[in-house]
């Protein structure tokens, strides 16, 4: 992946992309903005959210061992996987002893992050997506570009020509003479994918949340896709972070009402599906989970980023940067687009690619993510933390181990900046001399910086040099007390 | 080492700064948010679940316990529904007034058999009237989850006002998590197209609620 910014350098020039983005992120926030309106302790519910997450974060170990035997105590089976390829190859060995070779899916972030599809494929199994917009993605051959609709890049023209042309390929082709009416579209996936639900013997999911106290997983979601893919297979795979834990039954009251308000900008998602370990007679006979770490404990390790894995994944950050919307959810180099991927992606995967060392500095820190999110995650913050490590390098904790990491390449003139400004401000003489030598020929500054800071300055304004050093000002003036009336070097 | 303890080991390593005797959970924090929003009457609370759930596109019908096996009955017919799955508690007064072919909810029964199917009625475990929801639990009366998955059309039948509460708190602690719980708010529903939202994806293309009072 190129860094950010050249993938976002492209993006903003794709006149479609922008039109669809805007439309979108601007809908779903006024929409959002109503929903949360509607209940009057949006900010204590926030707060409690953000408590909540964080004792459960600070007691992780505790709470993932009591998941494991409540779940276990309820039929289902526990596994731990420490990295992608370990998740994976739990999965696949699950699916290849039912015999079956393919499954069908929930929408699922943590799927996405450790590519499970693409790992099935290469061992034979056919992994269908069942959520419209990722099945507008698979369909596509496409990338998700959105943490809750994923082909919100997409128009309904595009959409409708996807449909027609790639349906055929996968199973019921699309119906002769669709449209592009949103209602047509959505009822051809309907036709398209029922045929694959009614005989999956798989399948496999995320989750949003999981309650330790009681074993009881919980995934929300709108189109009843995910209802189908719980219930109707015989085998019921979930594929889900360590961080995604919520100590009780009860705590459940909280994200259950900022979730869904934040996330889809309603008073409550269509359908909510809870399930504790197996039920005789109702839903699939096996259940596993398959517990993720991929770079989170790293992440808990740091002190500051850890707040990132607060994160509920309802894209309300997404819908309201500025930055985002100019640029598009490809443009992160991530399934994890938008302020949270810019501070999400570079923990999971440390800063050590073009991409995420390039992350940390995707944002305007202009602040709305925080202001937005339902947990209280304080974005800038750790974008600024991170871009500080990505400058300076430092201790970091990688696979579990504590590393020191170097400064990341490309910020040789930033460095060689600081360190130039730490020389000269430990010489008063010589920064005084340079002081004065700038303000004598302010005139004659070029408006862009020449060599290695031509990049900065071409996207912004020069400050421009005073007439007069402050510290001549502060000298002739008695810092502002004397008459005026000395010599003004300004005219 | 197992993956197990290798990430319990690096978790315990990355909280090494959280002191050992750390605020036990039930000191953790308050829950300074409210238990519902605003005062309303039981009445009141009743057609908020009312206005909410249709604000959601569910088809919304109220009658008495008297009036309901006509009402199921009349909502059968307009549908022109022949075959209708019945979970197994059902009450049997409830589809007394109508002639159409009953399925009893059965784990023999195949996807492909429910999808034959024109429509279900069930009955519900609670209602949240802020926000339009109703949820089963698996119970006798509901039936198994995929029996209002699968058919286009649900009618579900929420005793009013008892089975009515007003909030989401109040609704979870009526609730027991051991049962597999269906929480529906309207029908199926995408925005997955330029955030336009459509009714009916993959779950029941009609709801119907009935919201039936008295004995």
């Amino acid at each position: 992946m190129p860094a950010f910014p050249k993938a976002a350098h492209e993006a903003v020039h794709n006149q479609t992309l922008r039109g669809n983005l805007r439309h979108a992120t601007h809908t779903i926030r006024a929409k959002r903005a109503n929903a949360v309106a509607e209940v009057s302790d949006w900010a204590e519910l926030r707060e409690a959210g953000k408590q909540i997450k964080d004792h459960t974060l600070r007691h992780l170990d505790r709470y993932l061992v009591q998941l494991e035997e409540s779940v276990t105590a309820a039929g289902g089976t526990v596994h731990w996987a420490a990295d992608a390829d370990e998740a994976n190859r739990i999965v696949t060995y699950l699916v290849k002893a039912t015999g079956e070779s393919e499954v069908v899916k929930v929408k699922s972030m943590a799927t996405q992050e450790i590519g499970l599809n693409e790992a099935l494929e290469a061992e034979g199994i056919n992994a269908y997506e069942t959520d419209l917009a990722e099945l507008i993605v698979q369909l596509g051959k496409d990338r998700p570009s959105h943490i809750l609709v994923p082909a919100i890049h997409r128009n309904r023209g595009e959409i409708r020509e996807i449909f027609a042309r790639e349906m055929s390929e996968w199973g019921r082709p699309a119906p002769e003479g669709l449209t592009d009416t949103p209602a047509e579209l959505a009822d051809a996936a309907r036709l398209h994918l029922r045929e694959k639900f009614l005989r999956a013997k798989v399948g496999v999911s995320g989750a949003n949340f999981m309650v330790a106290e009681t074993g009881t997983l919980v995934v929300v979601e709108s189109e009843g896709n995910g209802r189908m893919c719980l219930t109707l297979p015989e085998t019921l795979i979930s594929v889900v972070g360590i961080e995604k834990i919520v100590p009780t039954w009860q705590d459940l009251e909280v994200f259950l009402q900022t979730l869904p308000r934040s996330s889809t900008a309603e008073r409550m998602n269509p359908y909510t599906s809870t399930w504790t370990g197996t039920t005789d007679e109702d839903g699939p006979r096996d259940f596993h989970l398959v517990l993720i770490d991929n770079g989170r404990t790293d992440t808990l390790a740091d002190e500051v980023g850890r707040q990132a894995l607060r994160c509920i994944r309802c894209s309300a950050c997404l819908n309201v940067c500025p930055v985002y919307e100019r640029a598009g959810g490809h443009a992160y180099g991530s399934v994890y687009p938008g302020p949270i991927g810019a501070i999400l992606s570079p923990q999971l995967r440390g800063t050590g690619s073009e991409i995420d060392a390039s992350l940390p500095y995707a944002s305007s820190l202009c602040g709305a993510c925080y202001d937005v999110c339902p947990v209280a995650i304080d974005i800038p913050e750790v974008l600024v933390h991170l871009r500080e490590r990505v400058v300076q390098g430092g201790a970091v904790t990688r696979e579990g181990a504590k590393v020191v990491v170097k400064p990341a390449k490309g910020h040789a003139a930033e460095r060689a900046a600081m360190r130039a400004a730490r020389w000269a401000f430990s010489r008063p003489g010589a920064l005084r001399a340079g002081q004065r030598v700038a303000s004598r020929t302010r005139r004659f500054h070029p408006r862009t910086l020449p060599g290695p800071g031509k990049a900065w300055s071409g996207t912004r304004a020069l400050p421009p040099v005073p007439a007069e050093p402050f510290r001549d000002w502060w000298q002739r003036t008695g810092g502002g007390k004397l008459p005026q009336g000395g010599k003004d070097t300004s005219k | 080492m197992s993956s197990r303890d290798l990430i319990l080991a690096r978790v315990r390593r990355a909280l090494a700064d959280v002191p050992r005797d750390d605020t036990p959970y039930d000191q953790a924090f308050a829950r300074p948010y409210l238990r519902e929003h605003g005062h309303r009457s039981v009445a009141e609370t009743v057609d908020l679940l009312a206005e909410n759930l249709a604000d959601y596109r569910a088809l919304v019908h109220r009658c008495t316990a008297g009036e309901l096996a006509a009402t199921i009955a009349r909502l059968l017919a307009e549908r022109g529904s022949a075959a209708v799955c019945v979970p197994t508690g059902l009450d049997p007064a409830w589809l007394a007034a109508t002639e159409v072919t009953r399925v009893p909810d059965s784990a023999a029964n195949t996807p492909a058999e429910l999808d034959r199917v024109d429509s279900v009625v069930t009955a519900c475990a609670v209602a949240v009237a802020e926000t339009g929801t109703i949820v089963l639990d698996g119970s006798v009366d509901q039936g198994r989850r995929r029996i209002t998955l699968v058919p286009d059309h649900h009618i579900c039948v929420v005793r009013v006002p008892d089975q009515v509460v007003s909030s989401v708190p109040q609704g979870l602690e009526r609730l027991d998590p051991a049962r597999p719980l269906t929480w529906i708010s309207g029908p199926s529903a995408t925005s997955d197209i330029e955030l336009d939202r459509v009714e009916g994806v993959h779950g029941p293309r009609t709801l119907e609620v009935v919201l039936v009072s008295g004995e």
